[in-house]
């Protein structure tokens, strides 16, 4: 492995000494993205490595030209000059003007950045210990996201799945955040549980998302396309693996989605108002998947010493209402899974019902949204 | 104060104690002055081979070492470590070793304090680490140590914040002892404007520790209450804002980032002098630009948190006054080119190490201006090209001035010249293995790394592991520097005069000294107004 990277860095470098990139989604620099903020940051950031350049080249070739034409071989009597007030006034003076040149257009981007009024549709976006949960307030619709099963899988401690095989290794969810392009989208932000941030690099800016406290922000994307990104607050051991996957479409889709999602929504209740052990098994896969794998892991074999095992555990096949009960309040470093408004005694009682007859787990028993009425 | 000196005369004429005790018991600064710089070494050694882990561990994409919350644990406690373990006690050791010297003192004013400040160290280094090996492992919200995250540590999190106590404690007693000494044991005729920028910039940091100190005691105090006692100082739910912690640390942390780079700033202005073999240009500029750094530390702090979703005033008022910083911050450059400027100069190590100082710190300096803007921070905030900028100031600003420092006054200190060849090789692998580290650490955020994660997207390897390389030959150079310091105290090497550089006598008071310094009364026998008058 090791020296399969080192080669791999070895042609990495031949290649960057060639003028070429090693690979096709290599990035250097900061992508100008599909909206007018993200092209306003890059237009900023341009504009201030320039002035930059401009600095070093004025001190550093100062500086060299002296280690150079001023060593002790070549200049052997030093000149005894100090102190002067015209230079120490001008060499003050220059940078404020240099700064006041970089304030005026921070001052004018900034404001058009912060700006949020005027827009067409809100999203609500809460962060979670280690997921993100979106909300349309204006459609009903809302659904957790969080990282797709096969990064998961790759990315445990030892897995020996390589993840240059996994498509989009780390930065893939199962169910990306639809938005129509040319609208003007206002992002509300806040968080569940600890202070997370939501950042999608190709739209520019990152907002904090804070416990009890909504932050706004907002994009118009003008290009379809999938954007990606990453939690960039640290959140606790799962910070690295809670991606934000941004799917921007046309109008036309984006209503076309809609109706799809009231649909299948739709049916989905129709099919859960019979409660059926291979209705119960399949939702709470996907809830487990959700909220419970970052912890007890993909096979439910836990983290030893850190988070329990379900797989063969005598808590999780015992008696379901001591069950019912560690979901809903918590225990230890597990959250009260029952004070979350965005998660249902359906989600619950499929969870726990999936929990108890997988991973060679066999209790066989069907636990109802009822029961967890009935413990809460 | 000559006087003092005279009365003692005669009853020390002794040498140290001998044995463990002489290190327990001493009241001497060039004892404590190298106990500070020993316990930093090892200091330095411990979170280094943290950021070793972590780097180690983001060689290539995957999980192959360790589990993602050890790895929080690592980047916390090599935060913590490296800055109050390993380059504040570096910088508090030369302060006791060349204060009283540079200011024509027999001591530090407060011995006994001093003996204390250091010692309360190594307790809370120690109680730092072990919470390690406490059930759920150590505090892993990074240094910033921001709630409600931190909250969620058991066992650790009390241990960690009585350790940052002790921590302020010893800074604290060293800066009092600090100011102390600079206002009364000064020489005669060594009036303020004539001390050597080493001790003003000391004088400043000292002042900025005493000032901030308590303002992370008091956050982290509220974290206790919130966590063991019920208030809800950063919880919403009971009317508290998370945001609020954020501020005090700032205006701790802020202030901070200046107490380390500001003594290294002092460094860098007597070394460049000395290698050029010319005053330094501006020395009342000089300190006034610190004192204005100074100042405008404590006016900033919010931009560390210009994504919390302060108000636009708000934003545009911290991204003005952080620009400011860079003007007293380009006077101080500014003046180290024009003494440099048609002077004779030699690149001994230490001047390779000011040089390299130089080099870092700019480079630092400009991604801080393009930092200082708001909109391009929205993304530079939290991602690699922050991790790249304050190692830039810090270890290319912070560390190389220790290492100018170290290599400039260590033949004073021991009377035998170290070696100048493996000092230079030293000085030359350590240059280039940390911009080997660092510096694809810019484009690593640019191209949209955040930081803090074990395990990133493939399109960020090439330029992580070329990181990781330059990570371990950083690291592993700084056993050569061990292995110099070692000799050269062993006596391993030239005997060294009073002067040791070429015309240092005009570029300070310690040069007057025989080399190495007399264990008691470094200034007996040598008529200090002539030297004063002399510089």
């Amino acid at each position: 492995m090791i020296l399969h990277n080192l080669k791999r860095l070895f042609v990495f470098l031949v290649l960057v000494s060639l003028g070429e990139a090693a690979r096709a989604d290599y990035a250097v620099n900061i992508p100008v993205g599909p909206t007018e903020t993200s092209r306003l940051i890059y237009g900023f950031h341009m504009y201030a490595i320039w002035v930059c350049v401009g600095i070093a080249v004025v001190v550093f070739g100062v500086m060299f030209y002296s280690i150079i034409h001023h060593r002790k071989s070549k200049n052997p009597v030093p000149a005894t000059f100090h102190e002067n007030t015209t230079l120490e006034i001008v060499w003050t003076v220059i940078p404020v003007l240099i700064l006041i040149g970089l304030a005026v257009p921070a001052t004018k981007a900034l404001i058009k950045i912060e700006d949020t009024s005027g827009a067409e549709m809100t999203i609500k976006v809460t962060g979670y210990q280690w997921k993100w949960h979106y909300e349309y307030p204006e459609e009903g619709i809302q659904f957790f996201s969080s990282l797709d099963e096969a990064s998961n899988r790759a990315r445990q401690l030892g897995s020996g799945i390589d993840p240059e095989t996994v498509p989009h290794y780390l930065l893939e969810v199962d169910h990306p955040l639809v938005v129509p392009v040319n609208t003007k989208i206002r992002f509300l932000i806040t968080a569940a549980d600890v202070i997370h941030a939501w950042w999608v690099p190709a739209f520019g800016w990152k907002k904090d998302a804070i416990p009890g406290f909504m932050n706004a922000a907002w994009v118009e994307i003008e290009k379809p396309g999938v954007y990606r990104g990453q939690c960039a607050e640290l959140c606790g051991r799962d910070h690295g693996y809670m991606p934000i996957v941004v799917k921007a479409v046309t109008k036309d889709e984006y209503r076309a989605w809609v109706a799809q999602w009231k649909q299948e929504h739709a049916a989905r209740k129709a099919e859960e108002a019979q409660w059926t052990m291979e209705v119960a098994l399949k939702r709470g896969r996907e809830v487990y998947n959700t909220h419970c794998v970052s912890c007890h892991q993909v096979d439910g074999s836990g983290v030893p010493g850190t988070f329990p095992a379900l797989a063969g555990s005598a808590v999780a096949t015992g008696e379901v209402d001591r069950v019912i009960d560690i979901v809903l309040e918590g225990k230890g470093a597990m959250p009260a899974f029952g004070k979350d408004e965005n998660i249902s005694d359906a989600d619950l009682a499929a969870v726990i019902t999936y929990v108890r007859n997988a991973f060679g787990n066999q209790v066989g028993d069907l636990v109802k949204p009822d029961d967890i009425a009935d413990v809460r | 104060m000559a006087t003092v000196a005279d009365t003692h005369g005669a009853e020390h004429e002794h040498g140290p104690a001998k044995g463990i005790l002489r290190w327990i018991t001493t009241t001497n600064h060039k004892d404590i002055g190298t106990l500070y710089l020993t316990f930093a070494m090892i200091m330095f050694l411990v979170g280094g081979t943290m950021a070793l882990i972590i780097r180690a561990e983001l060689y290539q994409p995957g999980l192959q070492l360790v589990d993602p919350h050890f790895f929080n644990q690592m980047t916390t406690l090599h935060a913590l470590i490296m800055v109050f373990g390993a380059v504040m006690p570096a910088f508090a050791g030369f302060a006791n070793w060349m204060i009283p010297p540079m200011i024509g003192a027999p001591d530090m004013a407060l011995p006994r304090l001093n003996n204390w400040s250091f010692w309360i160290l190594p307790f809370a280094a120690t109680l730092l680490s072990a919470t390690l090996f406490m059930d759920g492992g150590a505090v892993a919200s990074g240094w910033t140590l921001y709630p409600p995250l931190v909250l969620q540590f058991g066992n650790a999190l009390p241990f960690t914040i009585f350790s940052v106590h002790l921590l302020g404690i010893s800074s604290i007693l060293a800066s009092i002892n600090i100011i102390v000494t600079i206002f009364n044991l000064r020489a005669p005729g060594l009036t303020m404007m004539k001390m050597p920028m080493f001790c003003w910039t000391w004088l400043i940091t000292a002042f900025l520790l005493i000032l901030v100190m308590p303002v992370l005691a008091g956050a982290v105090t509220m974290l206790l209450f919130d966590k063991f006692f019920d208030t809800s100082f950063f919880d919403a739910a009971g009317g508290g804002d998370p945001v609020l912690f954020q501020h005090l640390f700032w205006f701790f942390g802020h202030p901070e980032v200046y107490i380390i780079i500001l003594p290294a700033f002092g460094i860098i202005s007597q070394v460049i002098p000395t290698f050029s073999r010319k005053p330094l240009f501006g020395k009342n500029s000089m300190i006034f630009a610190t004192a204005v750094i100074g100042f405008l530390s404590f006016i900033v702090w919010a931009h560390h948190q210009f994504t919390v979703g302060m108000p636009v005033p708000a934003e545009l008022y911290f991204m003005y006054a952080t620009m400011l910083i860079a003007v007293p911050t380009g006077v101080k450059v500014f003046n180290w080119l024009a003494t440099m400027w048609k002077g004779s100069l030699t690149f001994e190590t230490p001047m390779l190490h000011a040089l390299g100082f130089l080099v870092l710190f700019v480079l630092g300096g400009f991604t801080g201006i393009m930092m200082s803007q708001v909109p391009a921070d929205l993304y530079y905030h939290d991602n690699y090209f922050i991790v790249a900028h304050f190692h830039y100031t810090l270890v290319g600003g912070g560390v190389f001035g220790i290492f100018a420092g170290l290599f400039y006054w260590l033949p004073k200190w021991t009377g035998t010249m170290y070696d100048e060849k493996l000092g230079k090789l030293h000085f030359w692998l350590s240059f280039l293995g940390f911009n080997l580290l660092f510096m694809p650490q810019h484009f690593l955020g640019l191209a949209g790394m955040p930081r803090r994660i074990p395990d990133y997207a493939v399109q960020f390897t090439e330029f992580n592991q070329m990181s990781t390389v330059g990570a371990f030959i950083f690291g592993f150079t700084q056993l050569l520097l061990i292995y110099i310091v070692y000799k050269c105290v062993k006596g391993e090497g030239e005997k060294v005069g009073d002067e040791v550089w070429e015309g240092a006598k005009s570029h300070g008071l310690e040069w007057n000294l025989p080399s190495p310094m007399p264990y008691h009364h470094s200034f007996e026998g040598i008529d200090i107004q002539k030297a004063v008058a002399d510089e």
